[in-house]
């Protein structure tokens, strides 16, 4: 049987259920945030340990220039290692039917005999290469979807100028390849970057790396740490033109990887904190509210001998019922919202298959954090119950007391109709109150503003790297250094307009034990295409004496400019110097350093420092080129700019507009459920002055101005805070998402915040039409009839 | 006596409201609850008249039919030949903005406003309004004009109330048990402030009560019982406010 006082709860619930459910969806989208990025974190976390573990993914990777076979036998002894995989690995530019643009490749050797140690691949389709037949290859799944390639089609290696034939035998996954993006790239192009794994034999005769490898991964015993591992393993490929050994944790598409798990991690505990502390704001003003109406019934309910504990209980139970109800809805949405972000998730990180995960743990602490919302909430109204003396609360409560607010101190008295006198005092009479109102709305808008500014942010990135850093339509890289003869050829090719070399080594930079592998840019100071600039967008002028740093890796070597670093080569005679790091640069994409293009030759010592060339080209002439550039033995690779700009625009076409849509949605749910239960209890605590407004001859748009005028006041107030709200959490996650593969300027439009104060406003206006047609229906006689 | 319907023939002058046979059935979820059952009431300009009556008798609802707050399930009323039973909404906020002054039981001031600025909110909304000073002068407020409700006793409140009503120069004044929240004394300040609106200002005055000793101050009382007339009697000589108990 239901107790008197729990009818009397569940009545309470249904005849304030608009504000209950208005509160519940704010539960609801704080939860399913919450339970989403959790389903997401533990799947994606499971997923990727177990692909690692099933098909032992390395733990530390090298590449050298070569290294005969005998040392891999060395390798086995290095501190801490358990397996060791050797391979020979080569960049290519690959020509693919129906696509005149050169395609990035990857070639990857497999063992002739037996399956690799490391780095195991999973078939997808057909079968293993023969190691008979130098043409089978197996091709990373990604790629031949996005070109349509089935088995039995081919596409051509350019391989020392000579175009040699893949068969695809296969497609498959890898471990290495989770997240396939080409070195320099920001967003993985499925159609421009393709790995091809193929018989060891025939690969290392292309690449002369008979009885040699120039890859190596390591894995590592239990509990190992990588550190002395790639201190030996530097030591040892030194000789072999080693180029700097890292650690997994650096490995490309892991590292992606990890970035993307601790954003997650990051959302699950922050973003849910905000909807559920909103939500406790407004338990906390809906139920005071209810305390205070039903002032007499507690009365009398304690005359009648019910405890404080019953009576605190009762209300505090209305606020569990909302949101557990708001808890349970959101762990429903949650689930499916996580099956459409793993969904997209699937598109970019490629795993053979997904295992989703998720623990009773974390619902039941869902369901937890909803009851410590709702206690929370409710403790204020509670602590009112238990000190409402029951004689007095029989009597009529006393009028509430007002004063004059500040801004009719400071003199705007004379210019405020009396209706005007009503909201600023009725605000200035709760202050807490209303600056809560004006958080909670505040950060709706800064829910907005930082999706749609954090896309401002990366446009801006794509725009300074591609429009103002690189200038160029085509950069190409070399295989090896060149001297000016490949910068003759690549200036005649028809159709290239302009031609510029980039100059540049690996080196690795020292500064007591923290040390960098990175490249050695020179640019010419006159450079047009391919320039540094800093973030004020002026191209940074280079000092003839000194190292120019990125900012970033400055910090990570814990240098400023006039201190001394140590530079290594790793290339040619590997010459080794002392250099005073002359001044940084913040720029954005990568880590570099830079040197005025003769001292490099002096440190070099080397003829050939070329690297690399940027191009303008013809667009008339683009095929032409493209065609001309695949023939060169010399090119290594072939980044396209505007291939790397459409492939951005994809990606925001794809992506962006979703999660600006579900950001749109949670922040409506916040500014609706904030300002709706603000009007209603407004409303509620003012709906006596209303009626004697009306009686005496108001109309319903003049009492609308005191009901409403408020709203617009808390709106009004909470905009410019939210923006400025939302401006700061941006602020944080670029300075959270500054790596070293780039740093995302601090970037916000007028647009943005436009549209993010307008979804605002058009919450209120939402909430304002719901509230108007209970202020219409206002009874004037029954209102005017009872005491307060 | 046991007069019913037609009202007798008051004071010669012009009629401010006319009700004629006006009935009133509220539907209270599936009971139907005759408030009035044919009542006709003429309220002369410038009368003083008190409605008694049992709660229950209808007649909280015959003063908010007066005031323009209700309209009549059947039955005429006419302000100055102006049918208000076919008024719309807007025109009864109209009529209820320009002719009428209320005072209720609960004084129903805006807590949020000194008692000038009670005042002034109607004043900002009337055509040719009496200033508020004056208005809270002639209610002998005049002192207390910056004080706010919960700084002002009852009484004051509800005098505050009455300045309020009458700053608009209403044809009519009406009047909720406008002292039944009182003690005897404040009470009697507070009749004495609408006899003195009513003698001054020639506002057409009516005040519900079921308190008997009221009546002696008006010019007319009716009686209702039951939705129905029970009574009328004219007062040959109104005895003053100040002479009254309870």
């Amino acid at each position: 049987m239901i107790r008197a006082l729990d009818r009397k709860l569940l009545r309470d619930l249904w005849r304030v259920r608009s504000m209950g459910l208005a509160i519940a969806m704010v539960v609801a989208s704080g939860i399913a945030l919450l339970v989403a990025s959790l389903i997401c974190f533990d799947s994606l976390e499971t997923t990727r340990d177990r692909y690692y573990a099933r098909n032992e993914f390395g733990d530390v990777f090298a590449n050298a220039k070569r290294v005969p076979r005998w040392v891999a036998g060395s390798l086995d002894e290095l501190p801490g290692v358990d397996r060791v995989d050797t391979r020979v690995v080569a960049g290519v530019t690959l020509d693919v039917e129906g696509t005149s643009e050169p395609v990035n490749g990857r070639l990857i050797s497999l063992p002739d005999s037996g399956r690799p140690v490391l780095n195991g691949i999973t078939l997808r389709s057909g079968r293993w290469p023969d190691p008979g037949r130098a043409e089978e290859a197996i091709v990373n799944e990604r790629f031949a979807q996005g070109h349509g390639l089935a088995l039995g089609d081919q596409v051509f290696a350019v391989i020392n100028g000579r175009r040699q034939r893949l068969e695809i035998v296969g497609t498959a996954l890898s471990p290495e390849y989770v997240y396939a993006i080409a070195g320099g790239d920001l967003l993985p192009d499925p159609t421009r970057f393709g790995v091809f794994w193929m018989a060891r034999r025939h690969l290392a005769t292309a690449f002369d790396m008979e009885g040699g490898f120039n890859d190596i991964s390591l894995s590592l015993a239990e509990g190992a740490a990588p550190e002395p591992a790639i201190v030996e393993l530097d030591r040892l490929l030194e000789p072999y033109g080693g180029l700097g050994a890292i650690p997994r944790a650096q490995q490309i598409s892991h590292w992606y990887l990890q970035n993307e798990l601790t954003g997650l991690r990051g959302m699950a505990l922050l973003m849910p904190m905000i909807f559920l502390g909103i939500a406790a704001f407004l338990l906390n003003v809906v139920l005071r509210r209810m305390v205070a109406v039903q002032r007499e019934q507690i009365a009398v309910l304690k005359a009648m001998g019910y405890s404080n504990l019953r009576l605190g209980l009762h209300f505090t139970q209305w606020a569990m019922v909302v949101s557990v109800l708001g808890g349970v809805l959101g762990i429903a949405l949650g689930a499916l919202m996580s099956a459409g972000m793993l969904g997209l998730y699937m598109e970019y990180f490629r795993f053979p298959d997904l295992i989703i995960r998720w623990s009773w743990g974390h619902i039941l602490g869902a369901l937890l954090a909803c009851g410590a919302a709702s206690v929370l909430g409710a403790a204020a109204a509670v602590k009112s119950v238990v000190k409402l003396p029951p004689a007095e609360a029989m009597r009529p409560a006393a009028p509430d007391s007002f004063q004059v607010s500040l801004l009719e101190r400071l003199g705007l008295r004379r210019w405020l109709t009396q209706p005007l006198r009503m909201v600023l005092r009725n605000l200035s009479r709760r202050p807490a109150r209303a600056a809560m109102s004006v958080i909670g709305i505040a950060f709706s808008a800064s829910i907005m503003v930082l999706a749609s500014a954090a896309m401002d942010s990366f446009e801006e990135l794509m725009q300074l790297q591609f429009n103002v850093v690189q200038r160029q339509d085509v950069t190409v890289t070399f295989f090896e250094p060149e001297g000016r003869a490949a910068f003759y050829e690549l200036a005649s090719v028809p159709g290239v307009i302009e031609v510029e070399p980039l100059n540049g080594a690996s080196v690795r930079l020292r500064n007591g034990h923290r040390n960098r592998q990175v490249g050695i840019q020179a640019l010419q100071p006159d450079a047009r295409l391919q320039r540094v600039v800093g973030a004020d967008y002026q191209p940074v002028r280079f000092d003839r004496a000194g190292l120019i740093l990125s900012r970033k890796l400055a910090e990570v070597l814990a240098v400023e400019p006039g201190d001394t670093l140590r530079v290594e080569a790793l290339q040619g005679t590997r010459p080794e110097r002392d250099m005073v790091v002359s001044a940084t640069v913040d720029d954005l994409m990568g880590v570099s350093a830079y040197l005025e293009p003769e001292a490099l030759q002096r440190f070099l010592s080397d003829t050939a420092t070329l690297s690399g060339a940027a191009l303008g080209i013809d667009p008339a002439a683009r095929d032409s080129v493209y065609a001309a550039l695949k023939g060169m033995p010399v090119v290594a690779g072939v980044a396209l700019q505007h291939a790397m700009l459409e492939n951005f625009e994809t990606f925001v076409a794809e992506n962006v507009n979703n999660q600006l849509a579900i950001n749109l949605l949670f922040a409506m749910v916040i500014a609706f459920g904030v300002i709706y239960n603000t009007a209603r209890i407004s409303l509620s605590e003012r709906s006596r002055e209303l009626a004697s407004m009306r009686v005496m001859g108001f109309t319903r748009a003049e009492i609308g101005v005191v009901l409403f005028g408020e709203l617009a006041i808390l709106t009004a107030a909470a905009i410019p805070v939210g923006l400025a709200l939302g401006y700061s959490m941006l602020a944080g996650m670029v300075a959270a998402y500054e790596t070293e593969l780039f740093r995302m300027p601090l970037v916000a439009e007028p647009a943005t915040f436009a549209w993010s104060s307008a979804a605002v406003v058009v919450a209120m206006g939402l909430s304002a039409a719901v509230v108007r047609r209970k202020l219409n229906r206002l009874d004037l006689v029954e209102v005017l009839k009872t005491r307060e | 006596m046991n007069e019913s319907s037609n009202g007798v023939a008051g004071a010669d002058g012009a009629l401010a409201v006319s009700m004629r046979d006006v009935t009133k059935v509220y539907q209270m979820g599936e009971v139907e609850v005759h408030a009035l059952r044919g009542v006709s009431v003429d309220l002369e300009v410038g009368g003083f008249m008190v409605l008694l009556g049992p709660s229950g008798s209808g007649k909280s609802t015959l003063l908010n039919i007066l005031g323009g707050l209700d309209v009549p399930t059947s039955g005429q009323v006419l302000y100055r030949g102006q049918d208000l039973t076919r008024a719309d909404e807007g025109e009864l906020t109209q009529y209820r903005r320009r002719r009428v002054g209320f005072v209720f039981q609960f004084y129903n001031l805006i807590p949020s406003l000194t008692a000038r600025e009670n005042v002034e909110l109607v004043t900002e909304i009337s055509e040719d309004p009496l200033p508020a000073p004056e208005a809270l002068d002639i209610v002998g407020l005049a002192d207390r004009s910056s004080h706010f409700p919960s700084q002002m006793s009852g009484g004051e409140q509800q005098r505050v109330a009455i300045a309020r009503a009458i700053a608009k120069r209403p044809d009519i004044l009406l009047c909720d048990e406008p002292t039944g929240a009182l003690d005897i004394t404040t009470g009697i300040q507070v009749l004495e402030a609408l006899e003195r609106v009513n003698r001054e200002y020639g506002a057409t005055t009516a005040i519900i009560t079921h308190n008997a000793a009221i009546a002696t101050i008006a010019d007319r009382v009716i009686s209702l019982a039951d939705g129905r007339i029970s009574r009328q009697h004219v007062n040959e000589t109104r005895a003053a406010a100040s002479t009254i108990q309870w």
